[in-house]
């Protein structure tokens, strides 16, 4: 990812003020978030996701197994499978494949994963060529920018803009027609995909009881980029994976019908090991690198286990009112939206990432819309939990002891009624200087200016309810 | 869920409704006498402490918590004006006590008899009409914790069809957020002002003259952006509109 230097607050700011980037997402919020809502509509399909979450639970009390049982079925087959503690083990072991096979262009599917361990730039380095060959993401590539959708990188562009960017790097003559404008990048790529010597892919599932890797795209660049080249590495994070065919067809369709509502997606390619004598399809070398980067640790807490029962299907980006009107690139972050607010500050650190924890409304959508049903807020509230108490585990500090100190006032006054009470009068006072002729407030200070800044305050009752109800005559009481 | 008493009913005026909105109180209040149930206001209340649970201070949530059960200790039903501050109560607090055996108890009591306003009339009192009559065109917000948290979305128009000389307007977006997210409103004042900002957009593209809900702290921030824009349109609690009669408040 391509990190700013600026906050979150600050990049959700510019980003609000930015009335195309708002058009680019509520399409596809209107388009695919309303489409997937509607499906949770029906009796079944709620079954069906409450099947899948019990299902990824049970995934993730046997992972160890099912990936040994994954590992132990691909290298039968003469692939080879890397279990990756860090990010940095991960990108080590596919830079060595890649300098093994000297390999000069690498040709790309979509995938978080890789973007995450920060795969690019150390294969740039060595003079590889790296080049995207989802649409999307090759949109991204090609603008210097960064996935601001995990399953459509480059939802905040239009195609004006798209146009725009192709005139300007590829040199054709500006048009706004999707054909014309797909025509040209796959022109591009198709002669990329057939020189490279080596795919890099992400994983969407993997089955363990068939020892096979999957992979969903409606443009067919997956099947090129997983079997043109001699070698194939995927990448996967350690937690996608299930133990049996039928759980993984429940999920996979899932998937597919959360992310883009669709029953199954135009290609569906599955992968287990490199070409045999009997089999022709496939890369000479097959490398599945599963990734565990912060994995384990987050199994290790009941708090955040959930969280890996996400299947990446972005539904919940399509259905948040934040990301809505701030774009994926204001978290700052590999995984933006609700699910980047939960596992980005777990995979990259809870103090670096503390605006993402406390930056949502907790309105739920992305928990209703979720096709695990991950109880995103919930997760949300245990991060904020982290920062205030700080943790040994999580290696956070306390995010602020004024803060921790103004809330140990407020439990302490919210059990004192009568101090309660004073303080409510000393408010009302208070407040009294900075009203408007109508009473109304339009500008506070310090830590309250917030409320003012586009909103106005309306004055506090003269009596409180509870000062009229001792008004009452007793017998009303 | 339909267990409740109906016949008499603890009030839990939120904090807000306390300081801010004594009159939707009273609205409260009124709509139950006319339905024959007693409300009382059990006195020393102060604030359910969601606000330091939404900033992940448990500690001071659960001092505020303690309280609340001291306070309600002897109601048979708690009746609330926000679908909010009942989701706090019936949600949060067994979270916070779940390591608490004897105090998670005491949570589940409390969990079990706190009804929102809306959620107690149609699903306890089973209320089937009201002699309320508002003649206005009104529109209404779903607030997050009450219908995504409590799933209360039908009861409240469903009381509102109740109303004599009242017309609904279904605004688009109903139930996506309004912004406010309690302190988030103040701690991320320029994403809570863009998300209040469509909410008021779709309220004035019905060309109702009040908006409706059942949690004044929504209602407050939709309310706050309404009058920096100077437009006419008000915010009305459910109660209030209930509570009308003659066909203007």
């Amino acid at each position: 990812m391509i990190a700013s230097d600026k906050s979150y607050r600050e990049l959700a700011a510019a980003a609000i003020q930015d009335e195309q980037l708002r058009d680019n997402i509520n399409f596809i919020q209107q388009r695919i978030g309303k489409g997937t809502f509607a499906f949770w509509e029906d009796e079944g399909n709620r079954q069906w996701r409450t099947r899948v979450k019990e299902q990824r639970e049970r995934s993730l009390e046997h992972l160890d197994i099912l990936l040994a049982t994954l590992a132990e079925k691909i290298r039968n087959r003469g692939g080879n499978v890397y279990f990756a503690k860090t990010a940095d083990d991960a990108v080590a072991y596919i830079g060595k494949v890649a300098r093994e096979h000297d390999v000069k262009r690498v040709v790309k599917g979509k995938s978080m994963t890789s973007h995450e361990i920060g795969m690019h730039p150390v294969l740039e380095d060595m003079d590889t060529e790296v080049l995207e060959t989802d649409l999307g993401e090759y949109i991204v590539q090609l603008a210097g920018s960064a996935p601001s959708h995990i399953i459509a990188p480059c939802t905040h562009m239009n195609k004006e803009q798209i146009a725009d960017l192709f005139h300007e790097k590829l040199g054709m003559e500006k048009s706004v027609e999707p054909e014309v404008l797909v025509r040209e990048a796959r022109n591009v790529l198709r002669k990329k995909l057939l020189s490279a010597d080596m795919g890099i892919t992400g994983c969407n599932l993997a089955c363990a009881e068939t020892g096979q890797i999957c992979l969903v795209s409606n443009e067919g660049n997956i099947r090129m980029a997983t079997t043109l080249p001699k070698v194939h590495v995927a990448v996967m994070g350690m937690e996608r994976v299930v133990p049996t065919l039928q759980d993984f067809s429940d999920t996979l369709q899932l998937l597919t019908m959360a992310a883009a509502v669709q029953d199954i997606s135009t290609y569906v390619s599955f992968m287990g090991g490199p070409e045999k004598t009997d089999n022709g399809d496939g890369p000479e070398e097959f490398h599945l690198v599963v990734v565990d980067n912060g994995r384990s640790k987050i199994l290790g807490d009941g708090e955040f286990r959930e969280i890996l029962s996400c299947i990446r299907c972005g539904a919940c980006l399509n259905a948040c009112p934040v990301y809505g009107r701030i774009g994926g690139h204001a978290y700052n972050a590999n995984y933006p939206g609700p699910i980047g607010a939960v596992i980005s500050p777990l995979l990259e650190g809870i103090n670096r990432h503390a605006d993402l924890c406390t930056g949502e409304t907790l309105c739920g959508a992305c928990k209703d819309i979720c096709p695990v049903s991950n109880d995103i807020p919930r997760m949300l509230l245990a991060l904020r939990r982290t920062l205030a108490q700080g943790s040994e585990y999580w290696n956070t500090s306390r995010h602020s002891r004024t803060e921790g100190y103004g809330w140990g006032v407020f439990g302490y006054v919210t059990a004192h009624p009568g101090l309660y009470r004073t303080l409510l009068k000393i408010g009302r006072l208070a407040m009294k200087p900075f009203a408007g002729t109508d009473g109304w407030t339009k500008k506070l200070f310090g830590p309250a200016a917030g409320w003012t800044k586009h909103r106005d305050l309306r004055p506090m009752a003269r009596r409180s309810f509870s000062e009229r109800w001792k008004q009452r005559p007793e017998r009303d009481r | 869920m339909n267990e409740g008493d109906n016949t008499s009913a603890a009030l839990f005026i939120q904090c807000l409704v306390d300081s801010h909105y004594p009159v939707v109180g009273e609205a409260m209040v009124r709509v139950l006498e006319r339905l024959g149930i007693r409300s009382y206001y059990p006195d020393g209340q102060t604030c359910c402490g969601q606000p330091a649970y939404n900033n992940g201070y448990v500690d001071a949530a659960k001092k505020s918590a303690l309280h609340f059960f001291q306070v309600f200790d002897g109601a048979d039903t708690i009746v609330c004006p926000s679908g909010s501050c009942t989701y706090m109560v019936r949600h949060h607090y067994p979270e916070l006590f779940k390591d608490e055996p004897e105090l998670l108890v005491k949570a589940h009591r409390m969990a079990a008899k706190t009804y929102e306003f809306s959620e107690y009339l149609r699903d306890v009192v089973k209320v089937e009409r009201l002699d309320s009559h508002l003649d206005a065109g009104v529109t209404v917000h779903d607030s997050c914790h009450l219908t995504r948290g409590l799933g209360v979305h039908r009861q409240p128009r469903e009381l509102l069809a109740m109303v004599k000389g009242l017309e609904l307007v279904e605004m688009d977006e109903s139930d996506t957020c309004c912004g406010f997210g309690g302190t988030f409103s103040v701690k991320y004042p320029d994403i809570s002002g863009a998300l209040v900002d469509d909410k008021v957009d779709h309220i004035l593209a019905t060309g109702a003259e009040y908006v409706v809900g059942c949690d004044m702290s929504c209602l407050m921030n939709i309310e706050g952006r309404l009058h920096r824009r100077n437009e006419r349109v008000k915010v009305l609690h459910l109660a209030q509109v209930l509570a009308a009669e003659g066909g203007a408040l």
